[in-house]
């Protein structure tokens, strides 16, 4: 139904990948309950908490790093002292961590890919011109792209988070999703507020990471739109957005002492870890920040590839 | 309706004094002319005149730098929606999606036309005879059939005018022939064509009248009997004689003599002299009468007919691209 064939091969792409990733988590609990002899989540967080602790009293261990692990210590005390799992094996958990992994950059990529020839395939096939001598205007015609782009980014976003469930589920059960986890720990460095701190079921949780998961594709998808009608040709705009966004992981691992870095677009991306109170790449860093800078950065986007659009001569 | 206004003939095309600058360079300096309804407009140039520029302006995809384009009296620019409803075009090669069906593509573009329902676009592939392959993908389609497509979408909002920019482009003489006549019966159902091709032959034959354009500027406007009028010659086959020039040249019925060559004898065929001249048909018994007076022999009167291409290579003698 969906005539090109594109979309079926990321959907297959995702079903390669997601028995991958779920025979390497199951792995690792089988190597847990070999290791410590027993699959009780307390022994390894012990355990977790004593290596992290043993790191911290290093003197080789850069002053950052130590904020970090002093927050981590104090989290995973929490949950310890709580007696709540943060990471119970079953399908939610696995679907809730994947796409908390996948958002920073194995999303976006598959989002650009289907997002970033919308315009520019229409410029290469020549198709374009007929497009542009109907008796609709330039901006409506742009609009319909866009519409095709935010369904396309959310049918994809949908269909991971059930890949995920349904694939996972299969081996680690379908249950969890009563399973609680806490959300609303602000760090600033090394200290953890805990005042504001609750226990949500997990469901509630998985709903509240899609959506920002969705927020950040649409993001990528509005960007990728704007590469694609600047950039005529297919595959030097496909390039350069994945040259961008490849650059903003490498980014967020190095740039904690530039500042300004944080309003650049692909550093934003990763908005569920401010769900789960991990350390922002930036200090300054938190989820309104990032949801403002990510807004701005589309809304741009969007009046670029209008202005572009509506105005360009089409030369050939 | 004043009187005036019944015979003056409806314009369905006009273009007022546009240019077109690009990059510093002004590749369209200043191009004014009128399609009228009903007719065959022919569009002529050499490669690099500003001919696809022009046929890209007529319908918004290039902005002109100064002056307007006006269909069915809409500004192409200003009233986008209501100027495009009237025209169809197929500008360049007809590129549709490949990985659609033909119905597909027509289907998807009919969505964009108000009234055009399925009904239409069984009609439009009648029309240009596609209905056996019309559900198969485009991506199978021959070179002929992908213009056949173009054209059916061209027509699926039954516009007034059509822009065709070099229909013939890539087929075979049977295509060629069909396409001349496919034009010829969309004329007589009352369209108005616009059509840029550089085979002359075809233009001569197809349209009412034709612009000639080089270097970015009209040079020629007018109904192509006409323009193509002015370049008829009389070619003289004479036997090699000293007069034989001379009484050619001075004859009062030559305006000019455009060239004189020798032919030199071969079996069967004593030796000649071709001498082509300007005159008056109806000079030709006079002159040789003359000529048989003083002697020389005469091999052959020829009326050359006057052709575009003549025409065409004469006014655009010397452009070079770019």
């Amino acid at each position: 139904m969906i005539k090109k064939k594109r979309f079926y091969v990321i959907l297959l792409i995702l079903l390669a990948l997601i028995p991958m990733f779920t025979y390497a988590q199951m792995r690792v609990a089988q190597n847990a309950q070999k290791q410590f002899g027993t699959t009780d989540w307390r022994v390894q967080q012990r355990q977790n908490i004593n290596d992290w602790e043993r790191r911290l009293s290093s003197a080789r261990t850069p002053e950052e790093w130590k904020q970090r692990l002093q927050a981590q210590i104090q989290i995973a005390n929490y949950y310890l002292d709580n007696d709540v799992d943060p990471s119970s094996p079953n399908a939610v958990t696995f679907t809730r961590e994947f796409m908390r992994n996948a958002v920073g950059l194995f999303i976006p990529l598959i989002i650009m890919v289907i997002s970033a020839d919308i315009v520019s395939s229409e410029h290469s096939t020549g198709t374009i011109k007929l497009l542009l001598t109907r008796p609709v205007r330039r901006w409506k015609i742009l609009m319909s792209k866009l519409l095709t782009v935010v369904f396309f980014t959310s049918l994809t976003v949908i269909a991971t988070a059930v890949l995920c469930y349904v694939v996972s589920g299969l081996v680690f059960g379908f249950g969890g999703w009563t399973a609680p986890t806490f959300v609303g720990m602000q760090i600033s460095g090394a200290d953890v507020d805990f005042s504001h701190v609750r226990a949500v079921d997990q469901s509630y949780f998985m709903w509240m990471e899609l959506g920002l998961v969705w927020f950040s594709s649409l993001v990528v998808a509005l960007m990728s739109l704007m590469t694609s009608v600047l950039i005529r040709s297919t595959a030097a705009g496909m390039g350069v957005m994945l040259a961008v966004l490849i650059s903003g992981t490498i980014l967020v691992n190095m740039v904690s002492s530039w500042e300004s870095a944080k309003y650049l677009f692909m550093v934003n991306l990763d908005l569920t870890k401010y769900l789960t109170g991990s350390l922002p790449p930036i200090p300054g860093m938190d989820l309104s920040f990032s949801l403002t800078v990510l807004g701005i950065w589309a809304i741009a986007s969007l009046i670029v590839s209008f202005a572009v659009f509506a105005r360009r001569d089409v030369l050939n | 309706m004043t009187r005036l206004e019944q015979t003056a003939p409806a314009t369905v095309l006009s273009v007022n004094n546009v240019k077109k600058r690009i990059r510093q360079k002004e590749i369209i300096k200043g191009i004014s002319f009128e399609v009228y309804a009903g007719e065959i407009f022919g569009f002529l140039g050499p490669n690099g005149s500003g001919k696809t520029t022009t046929i890209r302006m007529l319908v918004d995809l290039i902005r002109p730098t100064e002056g307007s384009i006006k269909i069915c009296g809409f500004d192409v620019h200003k009233q986008h929606d209501e100027a495009l409803r009237c025209v169809g075009c197929i500008v360049e090669n007809p590129e549709l999606y490949p990985y659609l069906t033909g119905w597909e593509n027509l289907a998807h573009f009919a969505r964009m036309l108000p009234d055009v329902d399925e009904a239409r676009i069984a009609e439009v592939v009648e029309i240009v005879a596609m209905d056996q392959r019309i559900h198969d993908k485009v991506r199978t389609y021959s070179l002929g059939m992908r213009q056949r497509l173009g054209i059916a979408q061209a027509l699926l909002g039954r516009p007034k005018l059509l822009i065709l920019d070099e229909p013939t482009n890539g087929l075979d003489p049977q295509g060629i022939k069909e396409m001349r006549e496919f034009i010829r019966r969309l004329a007589q159902d009352g369209l108005s064509l616009f059509v840029s091709s550089h085979l002359l032959s075809e233009i001569q034959q197809l349209c009412d009248r034709v612009a000639i354009i080089s270097h970015g500027e009209v040079i020629r406007v007018g109904k192509v009997d006409e323009l193509v009028a002015q370049g008829g010659s009389v070619v003289w086959s004479v036997g090699v004689h000293d007069e034989a020039q001379r009484l050619i040249a001075g004859s009062p019925h030559v305006q000019a003599v455009d060239e004189t060559a020798e032919e030199p004898a071969t079996a069967g065929q004593a030796a000649l002299l071709r001498i082509v001249t300007r005159m008056d048909r109806a000079g030709i018994p006079a002159l040789s009468r003359e000529l048989l007076a003083h002697g020389v022999d005469l091999y052959g009167v020829e009326v050359k007919n006057p052709t575009l291409e003549d025409l065409f290579l004469s006014l655009t003698e010397g452009e070079k691209i770019g």
